[in-house]
């Protein structure tokens, strides 16, 4: 089994070095599109590829690109998403920890093909590791001539900042992360124009994950064909899917894109730890929908996870034992949320925090009967469409899961005036 | 057009507006927060959820936000959808949920969006049983009011602050639920457009502190459509009163003027009404120097008969802030040849130059309205933000004009407006500032250039020349002001509706000649040109139409000893003259009457003094800017024996026997008398629907349909309910009888709709929502371009350039929206917002007179010398120093003059 993104990585080791990296191959791809490849080229196979984005969203990458308009203004701006927020996501901070180089070269790539001359790395306040890893690789990088003027005497140039973002997780929503970057508050804006047409400072902008950028030398290197094959599904590659929880050996790994929930689980994670059970699991971090005992087949792609009744979303999943209330789980991570809202519009603003002061009630024995159904009618509030961004719908996706698959456990909160598992 | 279904009826509307801006001029009732018809829309409080369809056969349908949704032909939406109506009620109760339902004592109570908005989505039950967050509330100065606690996060107060009028000291901080719209520490609101935050915010988070010392509920105000008084602009304004005050001034709508935002001055410079200095009962003095006694109406009139009768040559001085009406009724007591404008030479020729150059051909003096949609702009020795705010809100609003074309490239609807912002970024059209000091719209403009007024005229007639060699070159030009000014006629050839704007600020004739040549100039390259120039005072073209000499004229006369009686019309003659010419003024003349609304040193010296009526009192006619002349209408009926200064004439007119002179009894008759015997007030007749004027049989009612009280208010008195008085000038009444329902436009004096009782409810008098109110915006353009003019200002001469002096500086005005206008200094919150006189000095020369910021100087001209601080400004050219105008002890004196200044 092939392991493009994490072959070189050791875990808990040092990051490859510019000449570890380029020993492994590394910069080979960059070599290939500057020395021989159009933008058009590149977008060309990149396209081929099927490649869609680890961030969550699941948008596919070559229309990203493609989707800067022809002759759009300059100065275009390439951002990496390397904010990695979402409770329950450690993927991207592996991959920066491990092997920077592999993003920067899929950056240097992806802005190449957009012909972008800045980018930035928009990284997460907290991962001081990897914004140390990525420094230094910014830094070696530059020293190698792979960043800056005239780049490999190819007359294409990248200027690129690591920026450390001050830490929200409305930072997850594209557009909130570059007013952020821009200064301004980081307040998720319309839809309308898009980020290609302007985004940054009103400049078309890319936005990408960093695992989905990681891939990119690899489809360069190996071709488009090759990335499909790696895969289980029609979408290309493998994918790094994470599992936390009570879980034997809870960790990341690499697998083909399309590996199913119960392999992840049973085979990798080890199954639960001895005395528990599995009762469910949010399969693409907090903002995603429980999936239970029978979903356990689900093959972990975009298309099949949401035809389950949930989301991809990170691929780092979330377990729930049978130990663990849910209802203090799904409390925990409303709180979260009601915390996180950037408190723009009403719903999540003033919704997200009713929801989490009732789910406190229920744990702490003060709930009523009619607090299931304002919680029920607030998963409908703050559903799509009805608030401005992702933020609140993702929020209620674990609660009206819960509601759906455990009631029982939130009446019996309500009934016995109490917690049952304290 | 496009045809929309609205719960299965077809509606044809404007396409490519929003759905809520559709939904709303249609009539339909759908809540909102965030939206605001000037500042458009951001989809952050998710109010005005409707439900649509994709197709005929789509019954489940989705929610939209009408505010997001452009109008596209075939949409197909319903507003009575169950969910969609759920959904609303469902946002008020969340929005609910830290309300602190204080209404009660909440100022806004009655006139709240909030409420209303709640009301129409029928949300009655708290659910919830945790506790509100709270606040701490902040000190923000003498204008509002700060209540955070009842905040509702519409973002409407922060857009508006920062977003719309450029505000920098006021911003949200916070995130999530505990969001504060506050400043970083406690403080004055820097922005002279604060106080429209109190019509903005839809609830009583931000409310008027001034109201709030004598606060009334809207429905107990009585109210009337009037002009505001501060500046030369006009904006209208609804003046609230209640036992004989006045509590209040709001916004009234008019698309071409003042659209939905007043300033500061305007909005709180009121309180000179109900001033203590006011003079209720005429004041009559025996001798000059003996104590003034109180008379009555009929000893006064008396007295007055018997002194003008005693002595003959008597003149009379208008006023730039009385009515065309009592300027009217006193050059023809006395006689146009006897009628002086109550204004210094030097401004009197600035006005007749203005007025001039606005009947010229071809260049029209745009409405306030047009000024915002202009797309290149060139300044020109007017500090706009000080003089006449509202404008510099309008030309804050054109600098973005011509980059909206980005957002109309990417197909973004320009009410978009978070959208337009971020792709608009920091984007600009062209402004060029030429002003003496920095203005506080310098941070917009492309460029800038600081000099003195003849160095401004300078650039303005070398712009004129690169326009067309018509105009004459300018010689001695450096280099970098050639370039500056090829550059700046660039841009206005390159614009498809260039204004140039100047004005009086400078006190310079050459820069309002410059100003006029660059129109013409401009015009004769085939481009529309638009000329706008700021005048002093809010009746200044009103009193120029009227004409008469200059104060100094008047003067001369007395002085030669060919007038003995002077009757000065709303005028302090010690603000517009130099003290020892008054002085002079006192000596030499027999008797002087007074018409005035306060005591000043002027009043302190009449023989007679008569009370005149304010703009609350009396009604009136107005020319503005524009030169558009705009009705104000009396709110209450004046206390004491005050009445209208023109009937104050009228009534000495009868006392000697002359009311053949004067022979109106109302409003009317006098204006009829007016516009035809001057020609270019003869539209005056036409600007607000006649006394006699009725709806359906019935006046129009000051009072609301919900006035309380009118029984009980004078039962102290009397038991028995007082007959409400008489108006024999306008077809309002004293009364909550009367009409209720929509009026012309003219006389509306609230904005009120059933299930609409906050500021709001103006969508309901609108043509459009956001349009021009339904039948016409007031007012009537008295001063157009005139093709058959004769050449006035050709031959205008170029200034030499300005030459520092060693021995003196150049002293200019320098304006402050608080402090430099008369009457509102009178009002306690502005006068708290002035700053305290002092002199501008260059670094330049503070440095040679080896002055630091703060040292005690001495300024000297002639006979004066004025002590005052320095205050040294980076931004004053060397050789110039500028003394704030109006500020206590600093009027009385024309600028600009020489002056010299020493330590002291």
């Amino acid at each position: 089994m092939e392991r493009p993104l994490t072959q070189h990585i050791q875990p808990g080791g040092e990051p490859l070095s510019l000449a570890e990296y380029e020993k492994k191959g590394g910069y080979q791809a960059l070599r290939r599109v500057l020395g021989s490849m159009t933008p058009r080229q590149v977008l060309d196979v990149v396209s081929k590829a099927n490649l869609r984005g680890r961030g969550g969203a699941g948008f596919p990458t070559g229309t990203k690109w493609e989707s800067v308009p022809e002759g759009a203004p300059k100065p275009r701006y390439f951002i990496v998403d390397a904010d990695e927020m979402e409770p329950g996501a450690f993927k991207d901070r592996y991959l920066m920890e491990g092997n920077p180089h592999q993003l920067i070269e899929g950056l240097i790539i992806g802005a190449y093909t957009v012909e972008a001359e800045a980018a930035v790395v928009f990284i997460r306040w907290e991962y001081t590791r990897a914004r140390k890893s990525l420094r230094k690789a910014i830094e070696e990088a530059y020293e190698r001539k792979y960043l800056g003027g005239n780049i490999l005497a190819s007359g294409f140039n990248l200027e690129v900042q690591l920026h450390v973002s001050a830490g929200r997780y409305i930072c997850g929503e594209g557009t909130a992360l570059v007013k952020s970057l821009a200064g301004d508050r980081a307040l998720p804006h319309a839809k309308v124009p898009r980020q290609t047409q302007a985004g940054l400072w009103g400049k078309p902008t890319i936005l990408n994950n960093a695992e989905t950028l990681c891939n990119v030398p690899h489809i360069i290197s190996n071709g488009p064909e090759w990335f499909r094959t790696l895969s289980r599904c029609n979408d290309g590659g493998t994918k790094i899917y994470g599992a936390s929880g009570k879980l034997k050996r809870p960790g990341l790994w690499e697998l083909p894109l399309g590996t199913s929930l119960r392999e992840i689980l049973e085979e990798c994670a080890g199954g639960m730890r001895e005395g528990l059970r599995f009762r469910g699991v949010l399969p693409g971090g907090a903002s995603t929908d429980f999936l239970v005992e029978e979903h356990l087949d689900v093959a972990m792609d975009y298309d099949s996870v949401q035809k389950a009744g949930s989301r991809l979303g990170t691929g780092t999943m979330i377990v729930l034992d049978d130990r663990t209330c849910p209802v203090g789980m799904v409390h925990n991570l409303e709180h979260f949320f009601a915390h996180e809202s950037c408190g723009w519009c009403t719903p999540c603003r003033e919704g997200l925090p009713w929801a989490a002061a009732i789910l406190k009630a229920l744990e702490q024995g003060q709930g009523r009967a009619e607090d299931l159904d304002t919680l029920g009618q607030l998963t409908g509030r703050l559903g799509p469409g009805r608030t401005f961004c992702a933020l609140a719908p993702g929020a209620m996706a674990p609660l009206k899961s819960a509601l759906k698959f455990f009631r029982a456990d939130f009446e019996l909160h309500v009934a016995e005036k109490r917690c049952p598992w304290r | 057009m496009a045809v929309i279904y609205i719960d299965n009826k077809p509606y044809e509307v404007k396409e490519g507006q929003s759905l809520l801006n559709a939904c709303l001029s249609l009539g339909f009732s759908v809540p909102y927060f965030c939206w605001h018809p000037e500042l458009h829309s951001v989809g952050a409080c998710r109010q005005c959820a409707v439900k649509q369809f994709r197709n005929e056969s789509d019954t489940r349908g989705f929610i939209i936000m009408s505010c997001m949704t452009p109008v596209e032909d075939g949409l197909c939406i319903s507003i009575d959808d169950p969910e969609a109506r759920q959904f609303r009620a469902s946002i008020i109760e969340m929005l609910m949920l830290n309300h602190p339902h204080d209404c009660p004592v909440c100022d806004e109570g009655g006139e709240c969006h909030l409420q209303d908005m709640t009301v129409m989505t029928g949300h009655v039950r708290r659910r919830t049983r945790f506790p509100k967050r709270t606040y701490r509330n902040q000190d923000l100065g003498p204008f509002l009011n700060h209540e955070m606690n009842r905040c509702i996060q519409c973002y409407r107060c922060l857009r508006f602050y920062r977003d719309y009028a450029g505000g920098r000291d006021f911003n949200v901080f916070g995130i999530h639920q505990r969001l504060y719209f506050g400043r970083y520490e406690d403080g004055k609101l820097e922005s002279e457009f604060s106080g429209n935050l109190v019509e903005v915010c839809p609830t009583g988070v931000f409310t008027d502190k001034t109201f709030m010392k004598h606060f009334t509920r809207k429905w107990d105000l009585q109210t009337a459509p009037s002009i505001c008084v501060h500046c030369s602009v006009g904006c209208n304004t609804i003046v609230g009163e209640r036992y004989g005050t006045v509590r209040r001034i709001l916004n009234r709508f008019n698309r071409e003027v003042n659209g939905y935002f007043l300033c500061d001055r305007g909005r709180f410079g009121y309180e000179f009404v109900n001033s203590e200095l006011r003079i209720r009962r005429p004041l009559v003095r025996d001798a000059r120097t003996a104590e003034a006694q109180p008379a009555n109406k009929a000893a006064a009139l008396k007295r007055v008969a018997q002194i003008l009768r005693k002595t003959p040559g008597l003149i009379g001085i208008g006023s730039p802030r009385a009515s065309l009406e009592s300027n009217y009724a006193l050059r023809k007591l006395v006689g146009p040849d006897r009628f002086f404008a109550g204004v210094s030479g030097a401004e009197q020729r600035l006005i007749t130059a203005i007025l001039d150059s606005m009947r010229k051909p071809s260049v029209l003096s745009p409405s306030l309205q047009e000024v915002e949609r202009a797309d290149a702009v060139l300044l020109l020795g007017e500090d706009v933000p000080n003089t006449a705010p509202r404008l510099a809100l309008a030309l804050r609003q054109s600098v973005r004009v011509r980059p909206m074309t980005l957002a109309d490239q990417l197909c973004v609807p320009r009410w978009m407006d978070h959208a337009v912002r971020l792709v608009v970024h920091d984007a600009r059209g062209p402004l060029y500032i030429a002003t003496p000091y920095r203005t506080r719209l310098d941070s917009l403009a492309t460029k800038t250039l600081r000099g003195a007024p003849d160095d401004i005229a300078r650039l303005g007639f070398a712009v004129a020349h690169e326009l067309s060699t018509d105009s004459p070159a300018v010689a001695g030009l450096s280099e970098e002001a050639q370039s500056l000014a090829h550059e700046i006629a660039q841009a206005l050839q390159g614009a498809s509706c260039p204004l140039v704007m100047s004005g009086t600020g400078c006190g310079s004739m050459a820069v309002v000649q410059a100003a006029d040549a660059v129109a013409r100039s401009l015009r004769k390259t085939g481009r529309p040109a638009m000329l706008s120039f700021i005048v002093p005072e809010c009746n200044s073209l009103g009193l120029g139409i009227l004409g008469g000499g200059s104060l100094e004229d008047a003067v001369e006369r007395i002085l030669k000893g060919d007038a003995h009686n002077l009757i000065i019309l709303q005028s302090n003659l010690f603000r517009r003259l130099d003290r020892e010419t008054v002085e002079e003024v006192f000596e030499k003349i027999e008797h002087v009457v007074v018409l005035d609304h306060v005591a000043n040193r002027c009043v302190e010296r009449a023989d007679v003094v008569l009370p005149s009526a304010t703009f609350a009192e009396s009604d009136g006619t107005f020319v503005n800017n524009e030169g558009r002349g705009q009705r104000f209408f009396q709110v209450m009926v004046p206390q004491g024996d005050v009445q209208a200064s023109w009937r104050w004439i009228r009534d000495i007119a009868d006392a000697l026997d002359k009311g053949e002179l004067a022979p109106w009894t109302s409003l009317d008759d006098l204006i009829a008398d007016m516009a035809a015997s001057v020609q270019r007030l003869k539209e005056v007749v036409r600007i607000a629907p006649a006394a006699d004027f009725r709806m359906t049989g019935m006046r129009i009612a000051r009072e609301s349909h919900r006035y309380s009280g009118r029984t009980a208010v004078t039962a102290y008195v009397s038991v028995h309910e007082p007959k409400p008085p008489q108006d024999d000038d306008s077809p309002l009444a004293f009364s909550m009888e009367g009409f209720q329902g929509h009026v012309p436009p003219a006389v509306i004096p609230r904005f009120w709709s059933p299930g609409w009782n906050s500021i709001q409810a103006v969508n309901k008098f609108q043509s459009e929502v956001g349009g021009p109110l339904a039948g016409g915006d007031p007012g009537i353009r008295l001063i157009e371009p005139m093709e058959n003019v004769e050449k006035g200002q050709e031959g205008a001469i170029v200034p030499e350039p300005f030459r520092p002096r060693t021995d003196a500086c150049l002293l200019v005005p320098l304006f402050h929206v608080f402090g430099s206008e008369e009457l509102s200094m009178l009002s306690p919150a502005i006068a708290e917002a002035a700053p305290e006189p002092y002199v501008g000095l260059s670094p330049e020369d503070a440095d040679r007179l080896g002055l630091r910021d703060g040292n005690t100087v001495a300024v000297r001209w002639d006979e004066t010398e004025l002590t005052l601080p320095a205050k040294i400004m980076d931004d004053l050219p060397g050789g110039l120093a500028g003394l704030p105008h109006g500020l206590p002890g600093l009027s009385g004196f024309v600028l600009p003059r020489w002056g010299k200044i020493r330590a002291k």
